[in-house]
């Protein structure tokens, strides 16, 4: 383990998907974490670490997407983390494919409300993410410990609760 | 007081109504409805279509109960708080939401202490007549499950060794 501290992109939409990803917090308690979401107001909820508001967008508005896609570049261009975690939905997804660009490691969490099949953003992830969780046991494999993760493959570590 | 939230993303007017009519019918206007758009009328009772996330904390802090769409955030803040949560999960024949994913969510969440469960708009008004008895459950604390919190703190430490 390097004395240094990884910096961590904790990035997601506003909503259920912050309530999940507020919720990993302790993961990030030795790093430098830096939290993204589409709400400025947030930024009190993990007070006093770094918060940066990214625009909102959803793939049915085509202008606000495209907006929304490149400030996320901009962000991951700028920040260059080694690791970038998100929940959802949108925003998420852009930063862990910019994170390729800039050499970091990219987790997908899927949401817990995906209960009966991994999002349409959870199995696009899967084909280039580093790690793509599910929170649900049946829809995931068990995370193996040390082997590296499969391309195309769901995995299950536990849940946001 | 009594907030009524349908969440960040649509509006669901089949809930707004059905606890409309049962405030209209009991004479209650304790109530804050956060619709996301609704046309019907309201009576005047407090609303507005989208809350930013600092007043839709409060609001949530300061309810007694709280009725809402069966989304995971509102869950989980009810959970953290304690606050007593009747769900109403969108159907997504009725074009309430994408799909029936608030279905199966409501059905995990059954019966966990602190949430309860209205399958159908006809459900609500019986459950908010006793909302004096619903307890809020003894609050859970605001962090995952320590596997996820291992797994994914494992992840971010791997990442950074491969940089050096």
């Amino acid at each position: 383990m390097s004395a240094t501290r990884p910096k961590v992109l904790a990035i997601s939409s506003r909503g259920g998907h912050w309530t999940q990803l507020r919720r990993l917090r302790r993961a990030f308690s030795d790093c430098d974490v830096i939290w993204a979401s589409t709400d400025a107001a947030l930024a009190r909820e993990v007070a006093p670490d770094s918060f940066v508001t990214v625009p909102d967008a959803s793939r049915w508005d085509r202008i606000k997407l495209v907006w929304s896609i490149l400030c996320v570049l901009w962000l991951v261009l700028r920040l260059r983390p080694h690791a970038i975690v998100s929940t959802g939905a949108a925003p998420g997804y852009f930063a862990l494919r910019f994170g390729r660009l800039v050499g970091a490691r990219t987790l997908w969490l899927d949401s817990f409300a995906n209960a009966e099949e991994l999002s349409l953003s959870g199995r696009k992830t899967s084909s280039f993410a580093d790690v793509t969780l599910t929170q649900w046991a049946h829809l995931g494999e068990p995370l193996p410990e040390s082997v590296k993760c499969e391309k195309d493959r769901a995995y299950y570590a536990g849940a946001v609760l | 007081m009594i907030f009524v939230t349908v969440g960040t993303q649509l509006p669901f007017p089949r809930m707004i109504r059905a606890v409309a009519l049962w405030a209209s019918n009991r004479g209650r206007r304790d109530l804050y409805f956060q619709h996301g758009g609704y046309s019907g009328d309201l009576n005047g009772l407090a609303n507005t279509d989208f809350l930013d996330a600092a007043t839709a904390a409060k609001s949530l802090q300061t309810a007694s109960i709280v009725v809402a769409h069966a989304g995971t955030g509102t869950i989980l803040s009810c959970l953290e708080r304690g606050i007593p949560c009747i769900i109403v999960p969108r159907h997504g024949a009725l074009g309430e939401h994408r799909n029936d994913h608030q279905i199966a969510t409501a059905r995990k969440f059954e019966g966990r202490g602190g949430i309860f469960v209205a399958w159908s708009e006809f459900d609500i008004a019986p459950l908010l007549d006793r909302a004096s008895e619903l307890s809020g459950g003894s609050g859970i604390d605001p962090y995952a499950s320590p596997e996820l919190i291992s797994a994914i703190r494992d992840f971010v430490w791997e990442g950074r060794s491969r940089h050096e």
